[in-house]
């Protein structure tokens, strides 16, 4: 087979417009989206109305667009946990099993109680679930962190079996000690240990009645904050972004690397354990099973997508909530995988449009 | 085609075995080659010389079948050829032997050999092969353990493996791609002497270098390249002159000789006693190796590389652990953390600029702070002023003329020399007590090299003791005080820069103790 | 509890490890570490069971479930060869594409029973006593190919002219290069080959060990501790086999643990309270990270590493391996 024409890769020797990295990331999500729509055309599926349902599902009003946020709420902390690591070239593929760690710790603060519930403040008890929660995650991303640190380990097995033994451990727990009557779940945390929402508000303000925005988004906020300025501009981010450049030279720098390893791995593990507590805190209200609809791998494609910038997780991690949100109704539930799967297929795929100059070359120009 | 047959001699005497016609080689945004012509007599050795950069490595590929020319024509005995991978290159009789050895490590000598040809088919009786091999190395005088693993070879058995592979392909042309660099001067001895017997066995050599006096003792004809276009289209190596070379190298009057002042050294600042290390494969690299530097001095270390000199350089800075004492200023820094070597004054300028010295995806600003980013102005306690940073490294842009857009460009933009000058920027901005400078000038075109020789001096009358670590003996005796030889990791004798001669540096090169 | 028993469905089991991982052993043999062995092999499993069931043939089952897997891996080859993406994260988008088609393809598929691949005694040799009865009696086919299956790998690999290649490449790709072997080719084909073998590793899942789709609990992590047994294994196959065995034998061992009421005349606690269960369910996932230290540590003791172009894209020309 003889085609006229040929694409040629060539490589870019200036710097590419400011513009560009933007362009290619929405670009290949639009793809993303139209290959998904041609596959679930092949399937038997109705793309265009799901697409317009998707919209008003997820951003048709301020109750589904609220729901979208506290979706998007555990994905911007997972997505930092994600960045976190990424920029020291960590993998940490085990935000889920630390978000299920830190759900576990911090609903011990409820159910040991590790205080009184009658008598200690809603705020003190909050703020215990919130470092309760870190600790959890913080040990779960300790465990990788010292095996990679001490015998070099390859973290992205260790962190996925991880993972699995967290919703093991998650399980015996609701399923045997905690289980509310035989249920797979806990009881109901008392209403003090739950994350203030918009809707406690409704009394007051008629408009908020029936919005589940829980102060978790604003923790959620305030996190992305402080990772973009340990990142930008700490003295921390920095050996960061060193060793996640080249080891070799942050060695030669003087950089304690092994630490650092330990250190990111719990950072990045804290935050993954935070969004655990924020969403048994702030949602579900008790510990149970599937508490993460795989939060913890959509966070890793958040971060990617994001260009590990924690700005744009936040709203990357917004477009994600939407399509959890949407993904509830949509049929069937390997839709929300698949899709994601593409996303990040793309995403990936186009750094290649940074990297290189594609031409389309004429191979018979007389003809033309 | 493994056998593929020697050229018949007869038949072939009037073609040459090599033409290149006005070959133009185009890279996005770099004209690599601009109609360059070369021809390769029959069993000649023909020297190809230009700088770094110059177009010698791009030429040579697409004689290898790399590279597709954009432009020009390309003939072998006679032959009209068009090669569209390195197979076709090798059908057509053409060896390559790179001077970054393309060896498997960890595959015997017969396994790399074999690599990639059709015989034997299907299952690897390596035995029977080993004693293929061994015929071949019988024919041309090239000694080597066929089933030895290639990690386990010093550099010179592996360039024979690489010579040998071509010649197990039946090649008539060979291209050595700066072959002697990495050899001591008796190997290069060694080396010429083969090439020679290949040309008695109806080979043809392509030679490239940077040397004059090893191009005159063994090429007949030379061609020079100066970015991508032949200034000396083969001409008689008779009746060159180095400076005619360099000039049509360079393109201009070359000064070779930096000037270095007398002066006394001071007291002793690094004080290495009887230090042992192993090396990264587990073996013994070091040997109870002691010496000394003192303020204002330079003390040169020789040796053939992979002698000890590596590690030598990583125990001193902290990047390795060792046995025996590593005295700083008096302060004990063995087996500590590169942290304590630098809080010392030691300043390292690394072997591998890219992949040791800097960050290849961080702007030239946060290279040059790598190594003080803790201290005020730049770094408070917990954050980093970037805007103090980025003032800092203008200041070192126009001190040390790095040529870069701007300080926000990311390091692996840069030019080897111009990198390597933020290196040597941000290691002297620490003032330090202690330099080790490993191959500083390795790769660099020739005004890069005079002017980080340049900085060397400076530091030298600034008080710094500096340890320098360099294949280039040229180099070594220009700059240095003192010169200690290294071989298997041990110090085979210290001599003085002014009285000392290549001829008896080289001997202890290979081993011979000096007699004192 | 019964030794017999164990060693007789350990080595069944073990079966789906030893294709999952020598496969894995392929690919990064060549320098492509696929992470996506989950996928492909869910993707496989649904693939072959979903044809078995229209067919009515476990063997054509088989064939389309290797063919899912394999070309799944081919947008890895693609993704990471072509365009030089990080293979971590193509490895992942992979397992996420392989779960989600799987998924939704496999609706409905739950509850049916199409024909499985049939279960044979090897003439004379399973009326040994023991061994015939634990190696060579009751297993499905696809168990007496993974016999066979190591070692060949292991010839090839190390005896033969592809195997060579094969090592070249992901040891020295320019090396390779320069010498006419085409580092993408090769790399190509054996991300294919371990897409191949996932896919039968997930066939050999729904369509022999535990016949059934039960969507994503049908390989429930399996393919992940494949790519760990690689890690453990040191990248020989002969090892990826013995570990596959080992782990599939613990497995099913620990699970009879949960059967008796008494051990050694004490009351069995996993018996009493079946919840217990769920620690024994964490216990493979604990034993591939101790496998994992262990594997580690020797291999830095003995300086054996990965494959030295593992998770690098080849670019010619370009200083580096």
């Amino acid at each position: 087979m003889n085609l006229p024409y040929t694409l040629i890769f060539e490589k870019r020797t200036e710097d590419y417009p400011k513009w560009l990295p933007a362009a290619v990331s929405i670009g290949s999500v639009i793809a993303a989206f139209i290959i998904s729509g041609i596959l679930l055309k092949i399937i038997g599926g109705e793309p265009l109305r799901v697409i317009k349902f998707f919209f008003t599902a997820t951003f048709g009003s301020w109750a589904v667009f609220s729901d979208t946020m506290v979706k998007a709420t555990p994905l911007i902390l997972v997505g930092l946990a994600c960045t976190v690591a990424f920029k020291m070239k960590l993998w940490n593929i085990g935000a889920e099993g630390q978000f299920y760690m830190g759900a576990f710790f911090a609903s011990l603060v409820v159910l040991v109680p590790m205080v009184n519930l009658e008598t200690t403040p809603k705020f003190l008890i909050i703020v215990l679930m919130m470092i309760m929660g870190m600790i959890g995650g913080a040990i779960w991303g300790f465990i990788p962190g010292i095996l990679k640190a001490k015998y070099n380990v390859n973290e992205i097995i260790i962190t996925l079996m991880l993972n699995y033994i967290a919703l093991y451990w998650n399980n015996f727990w609701i399923f045997d000690k905690w289980s509310d009557a035989g249920f797979q779940m806990t009881p109901q945390f008392a209403k003090v240990a739950w994350l203030p929402r918009l809707s406690d508000l409704a009394r007051e303000y008629r408009m908020f009645s029936g919005i589940t925005l829980h102060l978790g988004v604003i923790i959620a906020i305030i996190a992305a904050i402080i990772i973009w300025w340990i990142l930008e501009r700490s003295r921390w981010g920095y050996e960061i972004k060193l060793i996640g450049d080249n080891p070799a030279a942050a060695r030669y720098a003087g950089l304690n690397i092994s630490k650092n390893i330990i250190l990111v791995f719990m950072l990045s593990g804290a935050l993954a354990g935070l969004a655990g507590m924020s969403e048994i805190s702030g949602v579900v209200h008790r510990l149970q099973e599937r508490i993460s609809s795989g939060y913890g791998f959509t966070g890793i494609i958040i971060a990617w997508l994001a260009k590990l910038n924690p700005f744009t997780v936040i709203l990357v991690s917004i477009l994600f909530g939407a399509l959890i949100v949407a993904g509830r109704e949509i049929q069937p539930s390997g839709i929300a995988y698949l899709l994601q799967g593409i996303i990040l297929f793309m995403v990936i795929s186009s750094d290649v449009l940074l990297r290189y100059k594609i031409r389309l070359i004429n191979l018979n120009p007389q003809e033309a | 085609m493994t056998s593929h047959p020697p050229p018949n001699a007869v038949a072939n005497a009037v073609a040459n075995a090599v033409e290149m016609k006005d070959i133009v080689i185009r890279f996005p945004g770099v004209l690599a080659n601009d109609h360059v012509n070369l021809t390769l007599k029959h069993g000649e050795i023909h020297a190809l010389l230009g700088e770094n950069g110059a177009g010698k490595s791009t030429l040579m590929s697409a004689l290898a079948g790399l590279y597709k020319p954009t432009s020009g024509t390309m003939r072998i005995h006679g032959e009209l050829v068009d090669f569209n991978s390195p197979k076709d290159a090798i059908a057509k009789g053409i060896g390559m032997v790179y001077q970054h050895f393309m060896l498997v490590p960890t595959q015997t000598v017969t396994e790399n050999i074999l690599l990639g040809l059709n015989e034997p088919k299907f299952f690897m009786d390596l035995p029977k092969y080993d004693q293929k091999i061994r015929d071949l190395q019988e024919q041309f005088g090239l000694n080597v353990d066929p089933t030895a693993k290639i990690w386990q070879l010093s550099v010179g058995e592996q360039q024979r493996v690489e010579i040998l592979k071509t010649l197990y392909r039946g090649a008539s042309v060979l291209i050595m791609d700066e072959p002697t660099a990495v050899l001591a001067p008796q190997e290069i001895d060694d080396l010429m002497e083969t090439m020679r017997s290949m040309t008695k066995q109806d080979k043809s050599i392509i030679f490239i270098s940077h040397k004059l006096n090893e191009v005159t003792a063994v090429a007949n004809r030379l061609t020079v390249l100066r970015k991508g276009v032949a200034t000396a289209e083969g001409i008689d190596v008779t009746g060159m002159t180095s400076e005619k070379l360099a000039e049509l190298m360079v393109g201009r009057k070359v000064v070779f000789r930096v000037e270095k002042k007398e002066q006394a050294p001071g007291d002793v600042v690094l004080d290495v006693k009887e230090v042992s290390a192993i090396n990264n494969k587990g073996v013994r690299a070091l040997n109870k190796l002691s010496l000394k530097v003192r303020q204002g001095e330079i003390l040169g270390i020789a040796g053939v590389a992979g002698n000890g000199q590596s590690e030598l350089a990583e125990i001193i800075t902290g990047l390795r652990d060792c046995d025996g004492e590593i005295l700083i200023n008096g302060e004990d820094v063995s087996n500590q953390e590169p942290s304590v070597a630098i809080a010392q004054g030691v300043a390292h300028i690394p072997e591998d600029r890219t992949g040791v010295g800097s960050a290849p995806n961080m702007t030239i600003a946060e290279n040059t702070i790598m190594k003080n980013y803790r201290d005020e102005p730049i770094g408070t306690k917990w954050s980093i002023n970037f805007t103090e940073a980025r003032d800092h490294a203008r200041e070192l842009k126009n001190a040390y003329d790095i040529l870069a857009p701007n300080v926000r460009t990311m390091a692996r933009k840069l030019s080897g020399g111009n990198l390597q000058k933020v290196i040597l920027a941000r290691e002297i901005t620490t003032n330090p007590k202690l330099m080790v400078a490993m191959q500083p000038t390795r790769g660099l075109d020739v005004g890069a090299i005079e002017s980080i020789q340049r900085l060397l001096l400076e530091q030298r009358e600034e008080g710094t003791a500096i340890l320098l670590i360099s294949e280039e003996l040229e180099e070594l005796l220009t700059l240095s005080d003192r010169i200690a030889v290294l071989h298997e990791g041990e110090v085979m004798g210290i001599l003085d820069a002014k009285d000392a001669n290549m001829k008896e540096i080289g001997l202890m090169m290979t081993g011979e103790k000096h007699k004192a | 509890m019964n030794i017999e028993i164990i060693l007789h469905a350990g080595l069944a089991t073990g079966t789906i490890l030893l294709f999952a991982a020598i496969g894995e052993v392929f690919a990064e043999r060549s320098g492509i570490l696929n992470l996506g062995v989950e996928g492909m092999m869910l993707l496989g499993a649904m693939a072959g069971f979903s044809t078995s069931l229209a067919t009515n043939n476990a063997w054509l089952g088989l064939l389309v479930a290797m063919l899912a897997g394999g070309i799944l891996s081919l947008a890895h080859a693609l993704v990471t060869i072509n365009f030089q993406a990080d293979q971590v994260v193509s490895g992942l988008s992979l397992t996420f594409l392989g779960t989600g088609l799987a998924l939704v393809l496999g609706e409905g598929l739950t509850g049916q029973h199409p024909p499985t691949i049939p279960i044979v005694d090897i003439p004379l040799l399973s009326s040994i006593p023991f061994i015939g009865s634990v190696f060579f009696s009751e297993h499905s086919i696809l168990v007496y190919v993974g016999y066979i299956f190591a070692p060949l790998t292991a010839f090839y690999i190390n005896k033969t002219r592809p195997g060579m290649h094969l090592r070249a490449v992901g040891e020295k790709p320019s090396a390779a290069d320069t010498l006419g072997i085409s580092v993408y080719g090769v790399r190509y084909f054996y991300t294919f080959v371990g897409g191949l073998l996932a896919g039968l590793a997930g066939a050999t899942i729904s369509l022999s060990v535990s016949p059934g789709w039960y969507s994503t609990q049908t390989t429930s992590g399996q393919g992940w501790i494949a790519v760990g047994l690689v890690i453990f294994a040191q990248w020989n196959p002969m090892r990826a086999a013995f570990g596959g065995y080992l782990f599939g034998m613990l497995r099913r061992f620990i699970l009879d643990l949960q059967g008796p009421a008494l051990i050694f005349g004490m009351t069995n606690p996993l018996y009493v309270n079946s919840n217990y269960g769920f620690f024994l369910q964490m216990m493979p996932f604990i034993l591939t990270i101790i496998a994992l230290v262990w594997g580690s540590r020797a291999a830095s003791r003995k300086r054996i590493g990965a494959p030295a172009a593992l998770g690098v894209p080849y670019i010619r020309g370009e200083r580096g391996l």
